[in-house]
């Protein structure tokens, strides 16, 4: 699980790790069952305080994005959240929020925009087959 | 206080002219990673002294563990693990004979937690400390104030002058500290980031007076920084109520504020100025604002 915390961005530091854990899960890359790393362990490896995970991981499960089971873990909820949808929407979002402020500073307009998704989407399916 | 593992009341101090520690009150919660920050001389050393019984408090209280740490040294000591910012360690001795020589003191020290230290710090216990490098010397001390897992840790600028590799080993030796259950440790720094991540509460030293402690994501939430365009370019910083500080130049100007943000917001209306962003600021921006002296008043917009 490759989660990056930058104390930067003014985010606390637990929702960031919510952020990006829901993220995984949205896009595949942690599967429905996976275990999450333990909440020692993720805290060593990301040298955070134990807290911010243990509180992470409750957010997580009160979501039901990941349900924890007594003595043997914390795991990727099996269950579709109905919530999916709009937590696919709420992420991409997100960049489409960063895509168009970029946009606006370089003088793009909404059209300019869509037509260069359209592009970049086209050379991506060629790079593909 | 049962749930403090420190508790300390009213503490003062003077060294000749200078006031170290003024009416200091803190309580350092069971389980917490506390995080003690402040610019150098501002007090944190002579704190942590007074802690471990190395100084005797001529005004105030200090429990440690429920006992005073002057009238019962031994008992306090082995209870605690303390790698001091000096580290003076007997450097015509090999690893190991320091090793032992610590182990001495300390009925609790688990010699396989040890063994297992030496390895995860790559150390070569037959080298004399004379000849390790600075790293080397912080593992060697980092090993022997854990060694015995104690209740409490108690570090002393654990990261100052270190690579980020061994500060690495030291950030993570606190997180597993704290994370068996129980545990505490008290770490002074000026590497804001760092207590950032991993303390759950922070205190504030200043000249030898107590800013602020608080758990650590009150002191954030507290805390905003606004950036603020006014109606038109100054060359002297106004005077804006209810930030605590304000940077910036021409139009465009960054204020911090401490929970009185209604009172800014009041004067950017009526002078006509807009505010662009609202955001947290980090630790290190929040304690920069609350120990820099506010700009003289020179005039206002």
């Amino acid at each position: 699980m490759q989660i990056r915390i930058s104390q930067e961005d003014g985010t606390p530091i637990y929702l960031q790790l919510v952020n990006q854990i829901r993220m995984l899960v949205s896009s595949g890359r942690l599967a429905d069952g996976e275990q999450l790393p333990a909440v020692r362990k993720l805290a060593e490896q990301l040298i955070i305080n134990p807290n911010t995970v243990a509180r992470a991981y409750r957010e997580l499960e009160t979501a039901g994005v990941v349900i924890s089971k007594r003595g043997s873990g914390v795991f990727v909820s099996g269950s579709v959240s109905p919530l999916s949808r709009r937590e696919k929407n709420r992420i991409l979002n997100e960049r489409i929020d960063a895509l168009l402020a970029e946009a606006v500073q370089l003088d793009f307009d909404i059209q300019n925009v869509a037509e260069l998704v359209r592009q970049r989407s086209l050379t991506f399916e060629q790079g593909n087959k | 206080m049962t749930d403090s593992v420190i508790h300390i009341q009213s503490l003062s101090r003077r060294f000749r002219n200078k006031q170290a520690l003024d009416n200091v009150t803190l309580n350092v919660p069971k389980g917490s990673v506390f995080g003690l920050v402040g610019e150098n001389g501002a007090g944190k050393t002579t704190l942590l002294k007074h802690v471990l019984g190395l100084l005797k408090a001529s005004q105030g209280s200090v429990r440690v563990l429920d006992m005073d740490p002057v009238a019962d040294p031994a008992a306090v000591l082995s209870r605690i693990g303390y790698l001091s910012e000096s580290r003076e360690m007997p450097d015509w001795m090999k690893i190991q004979e320091y090793m032992h020589f610590q182990a001495s003191f300390y009925p609790d020290w688990d010699h396989k937690y040890a063994a297992e230290l030496v390895l995860m710090f790559e150390l070569q216990t037959g080298q004399k400390i004379r000849t390790l490098s600075r790293g080397q010397l912080a593992r060697v001390g980092l090993l022997v104030a854990i060694a015995h897992r104690p209740e409490l840790l108690i570090l002393d600028e654990p990261s100052s002058g270190l690579d980020p590799v061994v500060r690495r080993d030291i950030l993570a030796a606190i997180i597993r500290t704290v994370a068996d259950e129980g545990r505490t440790v008290l770490f002074s720094s000026h590497l804001l980031d760092e207590v950032q991540r991993v303390s759950d509460h922070v205190a504030m030293l200043h000249q030898g007076r107590l800013l602020l402690s608080n758990p650590l994501e009150q002191v954030l939430e507290q805390h905003s920084r606004w950036t603020i365009r006014l109606a038109q370019a100054v060359t002297d910083m106004p005077v804006i109520p209810g930030t605590i500080s304000c940077h910036g130049s021409g139009q465009e100007l960054s204020v911090i504020c401490n929970g009185q943000h209604p009172e800014m917001q009041k004067w950017v209306s009526e002078c006509g100025a807009q505010i662009l962003d609202r955001a947290t600021p980090t630790l290190e921006e929040i304690f920069v604002a609350r120990v820099t002296p506010a700009m003289p008043a020179q005039q206002s917009v």
